[in-house]
């Protein structure tokens, strides 16, 4: 090592909107005030991946991991870890260790994990290709240009079983090779990056933490297949990936690994940057297509395939950002290797956005066989406040919900749709006992029906009636009957929408109304929302036995529901209650209840 | 013969066996064995869009479905069509669709010949089990032509396809999306402030009544019941061919002296024929062709100006072309315009009186007959009124004539007679053919001796070639469906621009696809099969003419002696030719 100690600091959008960039700053300057600039390197890297501890410092070689930075611990770290030698035990994620060094592999949230797809994120400056490269960056590449056929380098993806990381799980080289076997003036290589399920970011984080791996693999692609373009359709919200992908794509030009005659081979390749407007259907890729050819986002329908007709006509390979990702480590390593890994159906790692009731949310990298439990419990730490869990929801806004009965299930692509649900691209979301369950389908329903791009009857019209009738369900009006027109209206959607959005936007709700009938059935026939979420259906009292009229929740109300003498018990007006739940959260002896 | 073979697929539709040009879709497989699938937004003028979700099929041991229409066929393909799976996925959809559409039936336009409200009978829809919730924005009225009602559409997208692919226009899009999707202008502008050429191909194409004509008949009831005005039809040539099919005729029957005494029961005082004016286009047009050429005078390649719609087109897309627009005007407002003059003075009518109406294929002729001062040229509207041939039959019905019974009558003098050549302006290559054989007399003194011009004749959408006018040869071509006149018009943008000689001298264009026979104003339902057998019916009608070319007409020869005096004169030009102006694409 050339300096003595290396300071990383996570550069990924989440710790940059905590002041990252101000840390960073702060590092460098009190390494320049303290004199140990010659010593120490600070290096903004990508995600770690640990988001529920933002801002992350880790310090090399001693692998200290310091959580919730703050721009006023920089002068701290720098001389008490740099100068001194001595780790900042408060700001430690595991404070109360007892060994003299609180390493990263001590830490549980990363103990399960196996990154591949993350392998630079967090390590590397992914604004610097130097540092790519040297961890081997860019090999892979030079071995499929030199030592490989296009064959062989298909034949490896086939060993090695790579699916789809986008939510389809289609082998990766047979699109490969579908595209390479059609004969064409023009072929087009593209990279999904519209990301957009609500809570997931794993695509983002792979770009801003290691954009490089996006590259090699499109330029693989590109002389395996026979194009000579990629484009990369990334949403425009996504700006601090688009402003890494920019850096990286000159630096790789600069380097003679992207543009004319790459590393001396005489294969020309480049790349383009094509913004999206953040429509959820542009991820569904041949509406991503029309969208770069900068027609309307709208679906159209399959065969052909893009890898026969795709971007203008042309055959194209269009793969997720995180399927692109896993292509250089295949290269390098071998099918065989990444066959190893995994389930026999699914193989390889898959990176999953926990978030919801959990305590430690972030960006997890598993194995593929991983069960819901080891993801929920070990890696996620379980659920947060020590609250009930009660379903997850995997699969995005598309996804079904699984219960605890099914938390024993290893995940791979074929268990999840079996169980009514599926794996998407890679959003997890928790969910405990305060969460309705009707409410939480309303809400994915609702995502999809916003998100609908209005083409096809069934799901244009049969979303928006599903979400009417499951708003009629939360106000307490719904009926039996309900439940079958859902059931009617869902199956329909299913079979008769024209591509994916549309044929899984109901399964929330037939997998809510599966595993959770008695839920429902409360809100319909009870009129009662066992969560207490469905504003309709509840009402806010409070125990006079338990109020000892301190009038907090009266002062608080905003809408002076709440009435009551000093020391006296109070009363809720339920005409007037809006049901906003502050003197809830006000009441410090339980006497406001919900029911 | 080899390829023959390739090119055809073996499947099966329902256990039995098809054989199927490669390349056709499921639906037309199933077609072969009399199988129907239900659709609402395929249309065999356009590629399948998939929208509407009715046709899907099963693929045997598959378990996702297939959309018929988007689906090609394929060797050992074998599909269901029909299970109680399918019908109750079907029903659901169409459940749905219907729960965003009104059901007020009884009051639309298309009550009786509307897509949706057959499947609605045909599936037995009794009740609205889904919430009913429907587009809450007012109709637009802008244009003069088409009207368009939000609340009725069921964004099948046909409309868009036909705007965009088929004319070329793209002034209908989709704008928003999910159920907040419409179909409407840019910027949800008033269709009138569009790119729209009032061709009308959307509203014919609509499997509803969401694009609709809009509706004069009762001007037309006004009109003849007011004892001041004295009513004159004319009556353009494609809608002799496709009037009968309103009333259950084969495509292609001509309908032309029915069409007359249907007028006459209606109350019309004189009934003239367009196809008298449309040999006297050819007397004008042909003159200034034979001019320019000649002469020099005048830009090279002549492009004819009678369809409304692609002059619209012109002036706005390319306005550069202004030049080389033939400046007689269409048949319809010659017509016009020697009715409120040289017929007003020899029937000795007050022409203010006169109500001239207009029985037209087209809803672009509604624009047209005010589009500026040039259409006055009589001293008054040279064109009070104009109906399409769907208007026409829904009067003709509600006037309780038995249309099919009726006997025949002949249209009335001085601007009624018509040569065969009048009555092929009805389809593409028809004006050509016109004014070739015309032309042909006028350059060399003498009759052409074949006047079947076959080399113009056809339905590609791009033709062009050369034609011998007895050692003079002249290179025209002809496009039709306005997408396809860009090909044409950009070879002569480019020759322009290299300093080439033009590669055309005369261009016939018209804006629908076959022509006026398949215009936007046309009973609905019209394929290729339909058109054909149209233009089938306009040669025959052409075919068994006393006089086959224009300037043997003699009534034409009869208004030049009295009236006119020559083509091009200086009264013909004041009532028969007009100028052109460029025109925004977007109003504001």
């Amino acid at each position: 090592m050339a300096f003595r100690n290396y300071i990383l600091v996570c550069g990924g959008t989440a710790c940059e909107s905590s002041k990252a960039g101000a840390i960073y700053d702060a590092l460098v300057a009190e390494c320049r005030a303290q004199g140990v600039s010659q010593d120490v390197q600070v290096v903004k890297t990508g995600c770690f991946g640990f988001c529920e501890q933002g801002p992350i410092v880790k310090v090399l070689p001693e692998d200290s991991f310091y959580v919730q930075v703050k721009p006023e611990d920089a002068k701290e770290i720098v001389s008490e870890h740099i100068v001194k030698g001595r780790e900042v035990r408060r700001l430690l994620y595991d404070k109360d260790s007892s060994k003299k060094h609180a390493k990263v592999e001590d830490i549980k949230f990363y103990q399960k994990q196996f990154r591949i797809v993350l392998r630079n994120c967090g390590f590397i400056d992914p604004e610097n290709i130097d540092e790519y490269i040297a961890r081997e960056g860019y090999v892979a590449l030079e071995k499929t240009l030199f030592d490989m056929t296009p064959d062989d380098v298909i034949n490896e993806l086939k060993i090695a079983g790579l699916r789809g990381r986008g939510g389809a799980g289609f082998p990766t080289w047979m699109k490969w090779n579908f595209t390479k076997q059609v004969e064409a003036d023009e072929k087009y290589i593209v990279c999904n990056a519209d990301e957009g399920d609500p809570g997931a970011y794993m695509d983002r984080s792979t770009l801003e933490g290691d954009p490089h791996s996006v590259l090699e693999a499109m330029t693989i692609a590109g002389h395996t297949v026979g194009a000579r373009q990629g484009f990369i359709y990334i949403r425009a919200e996504y700006p601090l990936a688009i402003h890494r992908l920019e850096v990286a794509m000159k630096q790789s030009r600069e380097y003679g690994l992207l543009g004319k005659n790459i590393l001396g081979s005489g294969f020309d390749f480049d790349i383009e940057i094509r913004l999206g407007a953040g429509a959820f259907v542009c991820g569904e890729e041949t509406a991503l297509l029309a969208s770069i050819e900068g027609r309307r986002g709208m679906p159209v329908p399959r065969p052909p395939f893009p890898a026969v007709r795709g971007l203008w006509g042309k055959p194209t390979v269009i793969n997720n950002v995180e399927t692109w990702a896993n292509i250089p480590v295949i290269i390098l390593k071998g099918g065989p290797w990444f066959e190893r890994i995994g389930t026999p159906d699914s193989h390889g790692t898959k990176v999953f956005a926990l978030t919801g009731k959990i305590r430690n949310s972030g960006l997890v990298e598993v194995p593929m066989g991983t069960t819901l439990r080891e993801i929920i419990y070990d890696v996620g730490g379980g659920i947060a406040h020590d609250k009930e869990f009660k379903a997850v929801q995997t699969g995005g806004p598309s996804g079904g919900v699984i219960t605890k009965d099914y938390l024993d299930t290893p995940i791979d692509f074929g268990s999840l749709t079996k169980l009514g649900s599926m794996m998407g691209s890679g959003g997890m979301i928790v969910m405990d006992e305060d969460d309705c369950i009707v409410d939480v389908a309303k809400f994915y329903l609702n995502f999809t029906v916003d998100e609908s791009c209005g083409k096809c009857a069934p799901c244009r019209i049969g979303g928006r009636s599903l979400a009417n009738i499951l708003d009629k369900i939360t106000k307490g009006n719904g009926t039996l009957e309900d439940l079958d027109k859902m059931e009617e209206i869902g199956g329909a959607m299913k079979k008769a929408s024209l591509c994916a959005l549309g044929q899984t936007a109901p399964n929330p709700i037939l997998s809510t109304v599966y595993y959770f009938k008695d839920e429902y059935l409360a809100h319909i026939v009870e009129k009662r929302c066992p969560a207490g979420k469905c504003k309709s259906l509840i009402t806010y009292s409070i125990n006079t036995e338990k109020c000892i009229g301190c009038t907090a929740c009266a002062r608080k109300c905003p809408v002076q529901a709440i009435t009551g003498e000093r020391r006296a018990p109070h009363t809720i007006d339920p005409a007037l209650c809006i049901k906003c739940g502050i003197c809830l959260e006000t009441c410090k002896f339980g006497a406001v209840e919900v029911r | 013969m080899r390829r023959n073979q390739l090119s055809i697929v073996h499947m099966k539709v329902n256990g039995m066996p098809v054989e199927v040009e490669a390349g056709s879709n499921i639906l037309a497989a199933a077609k072969k064995v009399n199988v129907n699938i239900p659709t609402l937004c395929y249309h065999p003028d356009l590629p399948a869009w998939a929208a509407c979700g009715l046709c899907v099929v099963k693929q045997e041991n598959s378990p996702k479905l297939l959309r018929a229409c988007a689906t090609p066929v394929q060797e050992n393909l074998s599909i269901i069509t029909h299970d109680a799976e399918l019908y109750q996925i079907r029903k659901t959809v169409l459940e749905l669709i219907l729960s965003s559409h009104p059901s007020t039936c009884l009051t639309c336009g298309r009550n009786g010949t509307c897509e949706l409200q057959r499947f609605a009978a045909e599936f037995g829809i009794r009740e609205q089990p889904y919430e009913v919730r429907l587009v809450d924005l007012p109709k637009d009225t802008s244009t003069t032509s088409i009207v368009l009602d939000p609340s009725k559409c069921i964004k099948c997208g046909r409309c868009v396809q036909v705007c965009q692919n088929m004319q070329g226009v793209y002034a209908l899009e989709f704008i928003g999306r999910g159920d907040q999707t419409v179909i409407s202008p840019a910027a949800s502008l008033p269709l009138n402030d569009s790119p729209c050429i009032k061709c009308g191909q959307c509203s014919a194409h609509c499997p509803v009544g969401a694009i609709f004509e809009k509706d004069e008949t009762q001007s037309f009831v006004k009109a003849v019941s007011d004892p001041d005005k004295h009513v004159v039809v004319q009556v353009a040539p494609a809608v002799r061919v496709a009037l009968g099919e309103a009333f259950n005729l084969p495509a292609g029957t001509i309908t032309t002296n029915k069409i007359y005494s249907a007028l006459r029961r209606l109350g019309a005082d004189k009934v003239f024929d367009t196809n008298f004016s449309a040999d006297l286009t050819i007397m004008e047009e042909g003159t200034e062709l034979v001019r320019r050429l000649t002469t020099g005078s005048g830009a090279i390649p002549q492009i004819t100006s009678c369809c409304p719609a692609w002059t619209d087109y012109m002036e706005k897309y390319y306005p550069d072309m202004i030049p080389n627009f033939s400046t007689a005007k269409s048949p319809m407002m010659m017509q016009g315009a020697v009715t409120k003059t040289y017929y007003a003075e020899k029937a000795q009518i007050d022409p203010a009186k006169i109500y001239s109406v207009a029985i037209m294929p087209c809803t672009a002729k509604k624009f047209e007959k005010s589009r500026d001062d040039n259409m006055r040229s009589s001293g008054f509207a040279d064109v009070d009124l104009v109906l399409t041939t769907r208007e026409f039959a829904r009067l003709i019905k509600a006037s309780g004539i038995d249309f099919l019974e009726i006997e025949g009558e002949e249209a009335d003098s001085p601007i009624g007679m018509y040569a065969g050549a009048g009555t092929i302006f009805g389809n593409t290559g028809g004006v050509m053919e016109a004014a070739i054989r015309t032309a042909y007399h006028l350059i060399t003194g003498e009759e052409l001796p074949n006047v079947n011009v076959e080399a113009v004749r056809g339905m590609e959408g791009v033709r062009s070639g050369e034609v011998d006018i007895k050692g003079t040869k002249v290179k025209v071509a002809i496009a039709h469906g306005m997408a396809n006149v860009a090909t044409i018009l950009e070879e002569i943008r480019e020759a322009r621009v290299m300093g080439k000689e033009p590669p055309y001298q005369f261009i016939e264009v018209m804006a629908c696809r076959g022509g006026c026979v398949a215009g936007g104003g046309q009973p609905y339902s019209t394929t290729d099969d339909i058109r054909n057998k149209r233009i089938a019916g306009l040669y025959s009608d052409d075919e068994r003419s006393t006089y086959r070319c224009s300037h043997q007409n003699p009534e034409i020869i009869q208004i030049y002696d009295e009236f006119l005096g020559e083509p091009l004169s200086e009264k013909a030009h004041h009532l028969l030719h007009t100028t052109y102006q460029e025109r925004k694409i977007y109003k504001h």
